[in-house]
């Protein structure tokens, strides 16, 4: 790992501190022919070894050394999580099996999970760009950072990890829950900088204080929060009950997790590593570009990954991009916080849902009739999923006894499959709502947090 | 000597059991007995009727989910030990009971969250029992 060397952080006023001001305030013209380059550099990795991307590229007549501009990104081809899960588990990997020194996968999956590899470079590339996450809120060498992402195959834990340690800081992997050990630990070690899912931030500044511990009791300052949609309001919130800056990260395993995008201390939209990635706005139905400003579906194109090169990957986050300069100097464009998905996956906890991966539990289960619901809440800070079947004369048996056992059992073949508990609801024939057309399956009575 | 059982799920809804016995009394079919199981958002409800086809057949039309079983019927004494000593003999002859109820009523006595004003609600409308007229019985 690479000293930190503090000649790398230039101190800024606003924005927090830039890890590599060099690459970060890079004026627009030459980041733009940085992208163009490093797009070049990856069709041509992308071409030579991945074969999917070989036929891809092929079948629209394309050649790497076609792109010459910004525009001609347009005429490339999308990739998609179906894609990933068909040349599941190393299929697009770009690089041999013994130059990958890591890989992670995505949560929450049935049948195949999709995965993501790093070479050594990918690793460093990947530390630095957290380096930034962190600095731009303004944490320094001699920091200490209690990392309360879930350590394992999601990228959260140890992408926070490698990059805090390659900042300098002393990092604390107490990775998820065990709320009483987590408050004990920040306040005996004196953590600075927190990095956990937004609700849990809020669910810790809330045990705080139950506990009689005040923010300013905690020497903790800033707490970088991703892996969940949330708002400006519960950022007030957190930010109140931990006395911190609260700043919102954003990543995804695909394009190799956090790191791909973060705010600064101005807290005006997450800044996208753009000479890592290229970011683009489309409409989801049309696939067409989308006017800077309007509301899309983001969609990225690695530019560095050495691994994993993927070509226009489609993120189904839906937000808006600008290239309006920041206060703090940075050049990048900045993604506004995603205000929701073009398809029906659900965030639960972190955990990416698919209700499809629900109805294949249910329907796996032949006593189960072909009518089910799927209703998601928060009680607290934690999302809860009912799931509301109706109760048919196969299931139906004469005590409460029978009926608590299937419902048991139903909970149980969804845990093994999501690894999330859900409660399964026993409802009367012909009570879940019928719709004509595409039914309903999905209620989602959360409000935004 | 066995006896059939209807068993009907039931949501916790208000109104719902009322509309189970509606359908029977509509069809002419006689309650002679039942017993109901609640947990947090389901019941259920079993009956002993006049004729459990014909109640089955109805009310799995009108959308209830229904199950039939077997269950034993004994004649009780009307006097103090009365219960007592068939319920020995039901020991004695190893048999565990899962589950037991009362049957051929003319006085039913149930529970609600807010008792007062459902007897105020109730007053005009049905003959309610005193705690005396009960123990008189």
């Amino acid at each position: 790992m690479t000293a930190p060397s503090p000649e790398r952080l230039a101190a800024d006023n606003v924005g927090g501190l830039m890890w590599e001001p060099a690459a970060e305030s890079l004026p627009t013209p030459q980041l733009g022919e940085l992208q163009i380059e490093r797009l070049r550099a990856m069709l041509e990795n992308a071409y030579a070894h991945v074969p999917f991307y070989r036929k891809k590229l092929d079948g629209a007549g394309l050649k790497p050394g076609d792109v010459g501009c910004h525009g001609d990104l347009a005429e490339l081809p999308f990739t998609t999580k179906i894609d990933l899960r068909d040349h599941y588990p190393f299929g697009m990997f770009a690089r041999p099996r013994d130059q990958i020194v890591r890989v992670h996968a995505s949560s929450g999956t049935t049948g195949n999970p999709t995965t993501v590899g790093y070479t050594r470079a990918d690793i460093d590339t990947w530390g630095d760009l957290i380096a930034r996450t962190l600095a731009a809120g303004g944490v320094r060498p001699g920091d200490l950072l209690q990392n309360a992402y879930g350590y394992g195959l999601f990228t959260g834990g140890l992408g926070l990890h490698f990059g805090a340690e390659r900042l300098g800081c002393t990092v604390v992997p107490i990775s998820g829950g065990n709320t009483e050990r987590q408050l004990k630990i920040m306040r005996d070690f004196g953590a600075t900088a927190l990095a956990c899912t937004p609700s849990y931030a809020m669910y810790l500044g809330d045990a705080a204080r139950d506990r009689g511990l005040r923010p300013e009791d905690l020497p903790i300052r800033v707490g970088f929060h991703g892996a969940e949609p949330w708002t400006n309001e519960l950022r007030l919130q957190i930010e109140a009950g931990l006395g911190i800056d609260a700043l919102d990260i954003y990543g995804l395993s695909e394009m190799g997790g956090p790191g791909v995008a973060f705010e600064c201390l101005c807290k005006a939209g997450m800044h996208v590593s753009e000479d890592h990635y290229m970011a683009e706005i489309i409409d989801p139905e049309t696939l067409r570009p989308l006017p800077e400003g309007e509301v899309g579906e983001l969609v990225f194109t690695t530019l560095s990954r050495e691994a994993q090169p993927l070509i226009r990957y489609r993120t189904r986050d839906l937000c808006s991009l600008t290239s309006e300069p920041c206060e703090c100097g940075r050049t990048s464009a900045r993604m506004s916080k995603p205000i929701g998905r073009s398809d029906d996956m659900l965030i639960i906890r972190g955990v990416n849902v698919f209700p499809s991966q629900i109805e294949e539990v249910l329907m796996s289960i032949p006593e189960i009739e072909p009518h089910y619901q799927i209703v998601v809440d928060r009680k607290g800070y934690l999302d809860v999923i009912e799931v509301w079947v109706e109760v048919g004369e196969d299931i139906f048996a004469e005590t409460m006894g029978d009926l608590e056992r299937f419902q048991r059992r139903v909970q149980a073949q969804i845990y093994n499959v999501l690894n999330i508990q859900v409660a399964v609801k026993l409802k009367e024939p012909k009570t879940i709502q019928r719709s004509e057309g595409k039914a309903v399956r999905v209620i989602d009575r959360r409000k935004a947090l | 000597m066995k006896v059939t059982q209807l068993t009907v799920f039931l949501e916790n809804r208000s109104g719902r059991l009322a509309e189970v016995a509606d359908l029977l009394g509509t069809a002419g079919i006689n309650i002679r007995g039942f017993s109901t199981t609640e947990a947090a958002e389901y019941g259920i409800v079993r009956l002993i009727v006049t004729e459990p086809d014909t109640a089955r057949t109805l009310l799995h039309d009108a959308g209830f989910t229904t199950h039939f079983s077997q269950v034993i019927c004994v004649r009780v004494p009307d006097e103090p030990g009365g219960l007592a000593r068939v319920l020995d003999q039901v020991a004695e002859a190893g048999a565990s009971i899962d589950y037991m109820y009362s049957i051929s009523f003319q006085n039913i006595c149930f529970a609600v969250r807010d008792i007062d004003r459902a007897i105020e609600l109730l007053a005009d409308k049905v003959t309610l029992l005193t705690d005396a007229e009960v123990r008189a019985l």
